[in-house]
């Protein structure tokens, strides 16, 4: 059990690094790089079990943070892309129409698997 | 080409790679050669931080309720988010009710409320008490309030700080009046960082029975602070200056006996118990929540990388260049901010010179004359010397790679400008000569 949860664990830490290191802007992405190494840093010597699941379930929600993130920006691109001109939409931005892709946001539960979250911003791209 | 091989010898002279000890930055920063943009003008704005963002996401959607439509689940739930930011900001204040915070746009209408709402409210029960205490370098909005009700016939008395920036208490007590109502003293300065002796001062207006007000959108969530212990009746709260959404704020009022009562300014629905009348917005409100909750888990490790960055810049810019002056009190302040005058260096050509990070000046704009900081010439800047400083803001996001190029590209641009300034070569061939030089006016 004790081998299993340092591999979920170091799992987490490399998917959380990956997922923090697709910020397109500069300060965002060196803050979560920076953060979660010191986090993970921080609860290395963390031996009770239940205060162990209690950090990973966490540092769950915050890669689905940071995952849900990166699909905002997707479709904030293809909002500024529609809004901008009148050309038509790219194909790969048809997927991202906010009235027939906007799901999976359940709030009233955690999420169990990535969110494919979906949002139009004007500020597209200038946000991050 | 050339540009990027100038930064990189640049900067491989200044060891970039190091990781100081005890603060939290990456080594190989792959991205940085991107980069082509800095900000670092915290005290103005700051970036949304994402976990402040997502928390806002689903109020801007799913979560679309009333908060104040009482009979069905859309608008409990919007509710509860109003709640729940309202606990939030209580908590970290170490206020006692979730009654005591009122949200606004912001804290210039926080601070309109506080200053306007109360005195003309305590004038029409008592009409003997019409004088307010403030000081020469609070925020516009404080300042301008108060010019507003000196034209309803209120007396105003603006005290003078020292030269480091702190409002002398020996000051305040000689101007407490039996007809005072308010006194009002921003908490960290947005111009020079400066922290006021709060809690001294809390006690002091507690001890005469005035009421005592602080506009903490630059304190909040930076410093501790705790309403209690520092007697803060009435606080001003901005989301934006804390990694959260412009356009929301809150007003804290805390209850006591007697109440603290005002006049509303907004009038309508009866929102915020009448006393800003309104519909919340939800997701603003859910992000000020957010940002408050960040800011009281990330405050220590925040600071102590703002506390390395000030100390870093300082000591570059004071070994490479000189005629520098930092500006306020460099012990009691806020690390976050620097506000520093270059001598020989014009302010708004320096800025322009460094036109790939955002600083500030410190001086405005208006109309046709370019104005010297009233924070600085009140506390005893000469004009000329108000003319030559910028302002610095450090934020959470802010690295040291960022830092490094600041202090580079300062001295470099302050070395360049001054080259061509007269009045430095003046200096130069006064210090060579015993001749007086000639002495310049601005304006």
């Amino acid at each position: 059990m004790a081998a299993s949860s340092r591999a979920q664990v170091l799992d987490l830490y490399r998917a959380m690094l990956r997922e923090s290191k697709r910020f397109s802007s500069y300060n965002y992405r060196t803050y979560a790089v920076r953060r979660i190494r010191d986090a993970f840093r921080e609860n290395k010597n963390v031996k009770d079990p239940v205060e162990i699941q209690t950090l990973v379930n966490k540092a769950k929600r915050d890669l689905e943070v940071i995952r849900r993130q990166m699909d905002s920006r997707s479709v904030a691109q293809a909002g500024v892309h529609n809004l901008s001109s009148l050309q038509p939409v790219p194909p790969r931005f048809k997927q991202f129409s906010y009235l027939s892709l906007l799901i999976s946001w359940d709030y009233r539960r955690p999420p169990s698997h990535l969110a494919n979250f979906c949002i139009f911003s004007r500020d597209g791209v200038s946000l991050y | 080409h050339r540009i990027l091989t100038y930064y990189t010898v640049n900067l491989l002279k200044l060891n970039f790679n190091a990781n100081p000890i005890g603060v939290d930055d990456v080594k190989n920063e792959k991205q940085k050669k991107k980069i082509s943009r800095f900000y670092l003008d915290s005290q103005a704005t700051t970036m949304i931080d994402p976990r402040v963002f997502d928390k806002m996401i689903p109020y801007m959607t799913y979560v679309y309720g009333n908060s104040h439509s009482r009979n069905h689940f859309f608008g409990w739930e919007s509710e509860n988010a109003v709640e729940e930011a309202r606990e939030n900001i209580i908590r970290l204040i170490n206020g006692k009710n979730n009654k005591e915070i009122i949200f606004t746009s912001g804290a210039t209408e926080s601070n309109n409320l506080a200053i306007i709402g109360i005195c003309t409210y305590y004038n029409n029960i008592n009409k003997n008490k019409n004088h307010i205490i403030t000081s020469q370098i609070e925020h516009k909005c404080i300042l301008q309030s108060c010019r507003y009700l000196q034209t309803k016939g209120f007396e105003v008395t603006y005290l003078k700080p020292n030269q480091k920036g702190i409002i002398e208490l020996e000051d305040i007590k000689k101007n407490i009046k039996p007809n005072t109502i308010l006194a009002s003293f921003i908490f960290v300065n947005n111009e020079i960082g400066v922290i006021q002796d709060i809690k001294n001062i809390g006690k002091m207006c507690k001890e005469n029975q005035i009421l005592f007000h602080t506009d903490a959108s630059q304190a909040i969530g930076k410093v501790p602070i705790d309403v209690q212990e520092m007697n803060i009746d009435l606080m001003s709260i901005s989301a934006h200056k804390i990694y959260g959404p412009k356009g929301i704020g809150a007003l804290f009022i805390k209850r006591k006996k007697p109440n603290i009562r005002l006049n509303a300014m907004m009038h309508g629905g009866g929102q915020e118990r009448g006393m800003r009348s309104g519909t919340l917005p939800t997701h603003l409100i859910v992000g000020l929540g957010e940002a408050i909750q960040l800011c009281s888990r990330e405050m220590e490790r925040d600071n102590k990388k703002l506390i390395f960055f000030f100390n870093y810049v300082k000591q570059y810019l004071s070994k490479n260049l000189d005629y520098i002056i930092f500006n306020g009190c460099q012990i009691n302040r806020y690390h976050g901010n620097l506000n520093i005058s270059f001598l020989f260096v014009e302010g708004e050509s320096l800025l322009m010179s460094l036109n790939d990070i955002a600083l500030s000046s410190g001086s405005a704009c208006t109309s046709n004359t370019l104005e010297p900081s009233y924070v600085l010439r009140s506390i005893g800047v000469s004009e000329d010397i108000a003319h030559t400083s910028i302002r610095i803001g450090f934020n959470r996001f802010t690295t040291f790679f960022e830092v490094q190029k600041l202090c580079v590209d300062l001295v470099n641009s302050v070395k360049r400008l001054r080259s061509i300034s007269p009045l430095y070569e003046m200096e130069l061939e006064k210090n060579n000569s015993s001749s007086d030089t000639l002495q310049f006016v601005w304006t």
